[in-house]
């Protein structure tokens, strides 16, 4: 079977001590949540920390707070599970909680948590392989290699951009708090990410995700629509996150279209967006909004599923998700 | 056709041997229970022990550094820096197994450890033991392996088009592993007679066994001279034969093989693996027990799957649809190595004719080398390929001659106890039955056609399709003249009867028809049997648990041995009743007089008295299959003693703007000849279900091939459980099952093979569903949804709405076949020799 390599776990009780450890061990070092993801990367030799700092006895991270102006704070070891079947988060974000249940398998969820899921590793079928089979491509750039398979001209990596929630908080606005060296900080969630396989974060690697907030549940309507090829442990090969802002007559005021599992990160589809504004969610428009956002959706052969199908299908899945917002 | 007279037909009547086919289902107490498995509380329990969970004393743990170039000459292997690592214990290379092996004889081209060549990505070329299984990895990781590349061979054309450098210096020519050409009846003739004539070309990818327990194994080499190997294989004897080959001089009866409980074959563990050699020479090198256990990437390297089958398909029908021609090509990608592959390879051709009766029959089939891992036989070995080009054509057949696709299978069933052209000899014959069966339960007459949409507006459609298959092979694989199964009895005073034969469970629940059988035939309670398997220390020989044989050979070696004991306590009980033999009942644990039933004794009491006359009782029991009726060279593969046969209906719901579809609802007819046992059988027609429908929807051995400065990189996609795709729970569909009951006089209690046949008609049923509901054609394997959507997009663009292989002559690789063997019919007179064949005296002076 794959063995894990050997490493340091450390548990620290506070965040700033989390960051401390983090800060003592730098590139050595990473953070684990639930370790769905980085256990089983470590395994395959392509995550490989000898540092493990695990969040498990950090208090204030595992609690869903309800700010008094509406607002939900959730904190990153929340469980998944938790998230998708708690009462309050359901009936307040639909959609949210919907993206929840799409990620992987209940007994994965069980132990994932909602940072880790913000914050999940990109994912490319030349990378998330074993050790052995990274050497016989001579590996790649993400991990141990020179160069990007899926585009051997091209100077950076294209892995993909595939956590469930990503693209749905990224279209909702909703805010992260980092915790860092020098103190707190909230950034808009869109703002976490980066169009880059590797550097897929803006935040230094020490800074921890605390919360993530979602904004108050009014004005708006949202929806996350996931092509996969099971919709059972699959990860997305295309998800759609959308929010449409309307006023009183049902014309839309804003609206954010974001496609996760088609980039490196949870790329607006700008087009799509500025056709919407300032008309009613028609059966026409949405259709047309649709269509739009086959440009921006820029698949690569990396992931599951043809790539040319992944993009002809997009208009079809940003026309059903903005349908969900009406 | 069908054929005016019945020609070719075999004598009926007269029962090939005494197997109680014709046994009335109220007169059995036992077989057609729903009794539980033998080993069903241990599984379900978890208590189950599988080779992984074995340990002993100062055991080692094995691991194998393999290739990462898919072709090259080994130039140097340096292990000195793993040598020195703290905690390695033993290193061996090529060197130290030079003695090839493989399961047939004729391509006994595999070695533990390459010697001088690597062949695909992932053939192991050094094994490292150490103290710890992280140790032997890292380990691996400083051995230095120097390789000069070649040219890798990537596929079928290829293959086809690449005579230098060869994979293998042996084969017919080039990379072309085999080449065959028999022709039954007059080609011309049928085709000249048909009034409709059609030609298509259909792929099916490759797809691999994904059995949830990884091969591994664990061997001990005692201070005796004695070497034990427990390994996950589904054929002890063979594997016993292979260490015996190439760990010569060690004599055969100094070694053991245990196969352990499976945790699922489905063909995957039926070939002697170069883990099992390289885990049995370690131990007999470091004195140590050596356990390997795979991961799940090298379990993808072992293989032995599904063929990448490129088949080209000529037929020839009346108005009606009868069938007047067939003429069909197969081309195979058979990966780096022998494997099982020349039957494979007659198994493209061979059972087309079991179904349906085909009058004049030609099949051309080649088989190549590529840098791929060896592919071999997984369930339904070598014929599910054809059998989805061949029901995708005969509805494409049905949909040009306006005729129902139910009605046309219907109309050309091949007669029971008939002759085949290709001289199979048919016994039972339920398809008929089935057909009807599926036709009846899925609503096809009301239904088809009428694509109704869904409420998420997806449309519905309805497909059928048929198969066949073997109960058995006919002949070994290892040309012998010895049966193919045997069990013995062992009766104790104590009432205990224990049955030993060296069959495997792979889950399938071959233990338990010993005891189900055996408790029949004795009258006593099939649980009570202790079922003793797979030790070639303890049992007599069972060649494995593949073809579906195990059912048929071992039931009846069983039932022989069974009789014989029966034969011996009626004679020991008469004695002492002072009643005829003949009136005896073996009932309830009882020994009684038919006449009066309250004359008699119990079960054990019967052993004790017999005992006491006739000393310690034990009985042997074995099954040679009825000599076949093809006499030409390649027709050892297909006869078997009997054929299941199945028929289904498959229901889709097709959302038509993105070709993604569902499939809700299976309805699934197997006649099986009897169920042995009504409840396992209908779990093994469901599991085919599911493993059809992974093959039908999304399954593949998909391969990297990429190139940058002059590197080639030829490798497996995606060799793990995520992303290697197989169904989930949420996928599979509901399942209506239909047991077809038309006993076999071959097999025990009429009893044919269950469980391979129900694979074979998902994945063409799949494909005509679509057409129905959405009227495009996926000419290829799997039927994903990306080709659905292309094939609509396709139609959308005025083009024809189909997708698959190029139909035109770049489909399928120029290949010479050379000369046909030329084999009359059995209604033009045929003895199932070849007139045309050479004389087989020039291979034997080589």
């Amino acid at each position: 079977m794959l063995r894990l390599p050997t490493f340091t776990y450390h548990r620290p009780k506070t965040a700033t001590e989390a960051v401390a450890i983090a800060c003592q061990h730098g590139k050595a070092a990473m953070y684990v949540a639930g370790g769905t993801d980085l256990y089983p990367n470590m395994k395959r030799r392509h995550q490989a920390p000898t540092q493990v700092i695990s969040l498990q006895d950090v208090p204030g991270l595992h609690a869903i707070d309800w700010l008094p102006d509406g607002r939900c704070a959730i904190g990153s070891m929340v469980k998944l599970s938790k998230l998708e079947h708690d009462a309050k988060v359901k009936a307040a974000h639909p959609a949210f909680a919907h993206a929840v249940r799409e990620i992987s398998t209940p007994l994965l969820r069980n132990m994932g948590t909602i940072g880790g899921n913000l914050l999940l590793d990109t994912r490319c079928t030349y990378y998330d392989q074993t050790h052995e089979w990274r050497e016989s491509i001579d590996f790649c750039m993400k991990k141990d290699g020179a160069i990007c398979w899926v585009a051997p001209g091209s100077p950076r990596c294209w892995a993909v951009q595939s956590s469930d929630t990503v693209p749905l908080v990224c279209a909702m606005e909703a805010e992260v708090e980092l915790v860092g060296r020098d103190g707190v900080r909230t950034i808009k969630a869109g703002d976490l990410y980066r169009d880059d396989g590797i550097q897929y974060l803006t935040k230094k690697p020490e800074e921890l995700l605390t919360r993530l907030i979602l904004p108050a549940p009014t004005g708006w309507k949202a929806s996350y629509l996931k092509l996969r090829r099971r919709d059972t442990y699959d990860f997305p090969v295309l998800g759609v996150g959308a929010c449409v802002w309307t006023d009183a007559a049902g014309t839309v005021t804003k609206a954010n279209v974001r496609l996760g599992g088609a980039g490196s990160y949870a790329i607006p589809a700008t087009e799509s967006e500025k056709l919407l504004v300032g008309n009613k969610l028609t059966d026409e428009l949405v259709a047309a909004a649709g269509s739009a956002a086959m440009k921006p959706a820029r698949t690569m052969d990396n992931t599951d599923l043809d790539v040319y199908w992944r993009r002809k299908v997009a208009p079809v899945y940003v026309a059903r998700a903005l349908l969900a917002c009406r | 056709m069908v054929l005016d007279q019945p020609a070719g037909r075999v004598e009926d009547g007269k029962p090939a041997a005494p197997w109680r086919h014709d046994a009335k289902k109220e007169d059995l107490k036992h077989i057609g229970k729903p009794i539980r498995k033998v080993d069903a509380r241990g599984k379900v329990a978890g208590l189950t022990k599988f080779a992984d969970d074995l340990t002993l004393p100062r055991m080692l743990h094995m691991k194998l550094l393999r290739s990462t170039v898919a072709h090259a000459e080994i130039v140097s292997i340096d292990a000195s820096k793993a040598a020195a690592l703290p905690g390695v214990k033993g290193i061996l290379t090529g060197k130290d197994l030079p003695i090839p092996f493989g399961i047939l004889p004729v391509s006994q081209d595999e070695h533990a450890l390459c010697p001088d060549k690597v062949r695909f990505v992932g053939d192991p070329v050094v094994a490292i033991a150490a103290t710890e299984e992280e140790i032997a990895w890292e380990a691996c990781r400083l051995v230095d392996v120097q390789y000069r590349e070649l040219q890798t061979i990537g596929g079928i054309h290829e293959a086809a088009a690449t005579d230098e450098p060869r994979l293998h210096d042996y084969g017919v020519r080039g990379n072309i592993h085999r080449l065959e050409n028999l022709e039954f009846g007059d080609l011309q003739d049928g085709f000249a007679r048909a009034e409709h004539v059609r030609e298509d070309t259909f792929f099916f990818e490759g797809n691999t066994h994904l059995p949830m327990e990884q091969h591994a194994t664990l061997a001990h080499f005692d201070k005796d001279g004695k070497l034990t190997v427990w390994s996950s294989t589904q054929t002890p004897h063979y594997l016993h034969r292979a260490l015996a080959r190439t760990l010569h001089p060690l004599p055969a009866h100094h070694i053991r093989v245990v196969a352990i409980q499976n945790g699922g074959g489905f063909g995957g563990k039926s070939d002697p693996f170069n883990h099992e050699v390289a885990a049995a020479k370690m131990a007999m090198l470091t004195g140590r027990p050596v356990k390997i256990a795979l991961t799940r990437e090298e379990v993808f390297w072992c293989h032995r799957g599904r063929h990448p089958v490129l088949m080209r398909s000529k037929v020839g029908v009346t108005k009606t649809g009868r069938i007047t021609a067939l003429d069909f090509q197969s081309y195979l990608d058979g990966g780096a190595y022998g494997s099982y592959g020349t039957a494979s390879t007659f198994y493209t051709g061979a059972l087309q004719t079991v179904t349906y009766a085909v009058e004049n029959y030609h099949f051309r089939g080649a088989r190549f080398f590529t840098c791929k891992a060896p592919c071999g036989p997984k369930r339904g070995h070598g014929t599910p390929q054809p059998r989805f080009a061949l029901e995708v054509q005969l509805d494409k057949i049905a949909c040009d001659l306006g005729l129902d696709p139910a009605r046309i299978r219907l109309d050309n069933l091949a007669p029971r106890d008939s002759l085949t052209a290709n001289f199979l000899r048919i016994g039972s014959m339920g398809l008929g039955a089935c057909i009807e069966k599926v036709v009846a339960g899925s609503g096809w007459n009301e239904r088809r056609g009428k694509r109704e949409v869904t409420k998420d507006g997806r449309i519905r459609g309805l497909g059928l399709a048929c198969s066949s298959y073997l109960s058995g092979a006919g002949l070994p694989i290892y040309w012998n003249g010895l049966p193919h199964s045997g069990v013995q009895l062992k009766l104790d005073r104590s009432g205990l009867v224990t049955a030993f034969c060296g069959s495997t469970d792979i889950g399938q629940g071959s233990d338990s028809i010993l005891g189900w059988i055996i408790g029949e035939v004795l009258g006593i309670d099939p649980l009570g049997i202790k079922v003793v398997t797979s030790d070639t220390d303890l049992t007599p020989v069972d060649l494995g648990s593949y073809s579906s044989r195990v059912t048929v050979m071992t039931g009846n070696a069983a039932m022989q041995a069974a009789e014989r004991a029966r034969d011996i306590l009626q004679k020991g009980v008469a004695e002492k009743l002072g009643v005829p033999a003949g009136r005896l009942v073996f009932a309830d644990e009882r020994v009684f007089d038919a006449e009066d039933p309250k004359k008699g004794m119990t079960f054990q009491e019967a052993i004790v008295c017999s005992e006491a006359r006739f000393g310690t009782i034990g009985t042997v029991g074995s099954y040679t299959p009825p000599p076949t009726a093809a006499k030409f060279r390649g027709g050892g593969v297909g006869p078997s003693p009997s054929y299941s046969y199945s028929a289904a209906v498959v229901e889709v719901e097709v959302d038509p703007e993105t070709g993604i579809y569902r499939v809700p609802h299976v309805w699934m007819a197997h006649d099986i000849g009897r169920a042995l046992n009504a409840a396992v059988a209908m779990g093994q027609i469901e599991g085919s279900v599911y493993m059809g429908l992974g093959e039908a929807m999304m399954e593949e051995m998909a391969y990297r091939d990429r190139s940058h400065k002059g590197k080639r990189v030829f490798v497996h996609k995606i060799p793990s459980m995520l992303e290697y795709k197989s169904p989930s729970a949420l996928e599979m569909p509901k399942v209506t099952t239909y047991v077809i009951e038309d006993p076999d006089r071959n097999g025990p209690f009429g009893a044919k093979e269950v469980g391979q046949g129900p694979l074979l008609p998902m994945m063409p049923a799949v494909a005509n569903a679509i057409f129905d509901a959405v009227g495009v054609r996926v000419d290829e394997i799997p039927c994903s949804f990306e080709k659905v959507f292309a094939a609509l997009q396709a139609k959308k663009d005025g083009k024809e709405g189909r997708y698959g292989p190029s139909s035109g002559a770049d489909g399928v690789p120029v290949v010479d076949f050379g000369d046909s063997l030329k084999i009359k019919t059995p209604w033009q007179g045929g003895d199932g020799t070849a007139w045309n064949e050479p004389k087989r005296e020039k291979k034997a002076a080589k």
